[in-house]
């Protein structure tokens, strides 16, 4: 069978110089990971331009997808954020629409960017950033009553301090693991059930009832992948949107 | 018994952790559902909170995948 991890190696496809900056090497090269994300944040970018091209009241395909992706991230931001949420909007629908073409690319091509923990880890880390600075730039030094929730008893404040720092310390690294793991789970499945249906199928007129038995959990694997590429997408601006709101509203907290 | 051996099984062992996973998503969804048939012009809007706690429930089972992958890979 062959090697289901194979598929996550990173290799270079153009050889670039390294360069260094304050004292640390930065190879230039392009690898299949940076084509990848280069490719995803094309096709965004070529996606609306063609579905914004013709603005006509009655949508076509390509504007009524374009309008679908946009209305239930606005949605979201305005759901969950509030009236504010206007302005974390375009924010939000970026890492929306960059992970979510990145997933579905990835169930196309042979590489799936988000299925590198670096990748994810900078995005997850972006996100934590921006709440950080947006919270120190809304409420000065009071943001770190983040960390205080109002209501608590005096004698338990210092231990839900301790568990809301460590809380808020994980956060990045969760949405990180959580893509980084859906996607390299996924992934790895349906190479495992895709090298079922050779081994069985090799067997003999025996195996080839279990080689279609394989080959149907292919097929509905595929589709569950597709619905797993868009989720994740999905829940990573929910959680984008959940921590932003955090700061934004920080009296209520 | 040989070293790569035991590292297998330790693989697989943790992942018994999915178990706790699969029994929060099938409780959280299920509560959703009974709530959403009882009520369900309520369903609508409770539906970004479900997708938030099967985040939540599904990232500790996927710190199990992880750590059978630190303990197969590394």
């Amino acid at each position: 069978m062959a090697d289901p991890m194979h598929q996550f190696q990173v290799s270079k496809i153009v050889e670039l110089p390294t360069v260094t900056v304050l004292g640390l090497p930065i190879d230039l090269s392009i690898t299949n990971s940076v084509a990848a994300m280069l490719l995803a944040a094309t096709l965004v970018v070529v996606f609306y331009a063609l579905a914004s091209a013709k603005q006509a009241v009655i949508p076509g395909r390509l504007q009524t997808v374009g309008e679908m992706l946009y209305g239930l991230v606005d949605g979201l931001a305005e759901s969950i954020i509030g009236h504010e949420g206007k302005k974390f909007l375009p924010f939000v629908f970026t890492l929306f629409a960059f992970v979510l073409f990145m997933n579905v690319q990835g169930m196309f091509l042979v590489f799936t960017a988000t299925s590198q923990l670096a990748v994810t880890l900078t995005l997850g880390m972006l996100v934590i950033l921006t709440v950080v600075a947006v919270g120190f730039a809304k409420n000065g030094i009071k943001f770190f009553k983040l960390f205080a929730p109002s209501g608590v008893p005096g004698w338990i404040l210092p231990l839900v301090v301790l568990i809301e720092i460590v809380s808020f310390l994980v956060r990045p690294l969760t949405l990180a693991l959580r893509l980084f793991g859906n996607m390299v789970g996924g992934h790895v499945v349906l190479k495992i059930f895709a090298g079922f249906v050779v081994a069985l199928g090799g067997l003999g007129v025996l195996g080839w009832a279990g080689a279609a038995l394989a080959l149907t959990s292919v097929v509905a694997l595929t589709a569950l992948e597709f619905m797993v590429a868009f989720l994740q997408a999905f829940v990573f601006a929910v959680l984008a949107c959940v921590y932003l709101n955090d700061v934004v509203h920080l009296d209520s907290h | 018994m040989e070293a790569e051996a035991a590292k297998y099984i330790g693989a697989g062992l943790a992942m018994l952790g999915m178990i706790g996973a699969g029994i929060g998503l099938g409780v959280m969804f299920g509560n959703y559902f009974q709530g959403a048939l009882r009520n369900p012009t309520a369903a609508a809007q409770e539906r970004p909170m479900l997708f938030l706690g099967m985040a939540l429930t599904e990232a500790l089972g996927i710190f199990a995948l992880v750590v059978a992958f630190l303990i197969l890979f590394s």
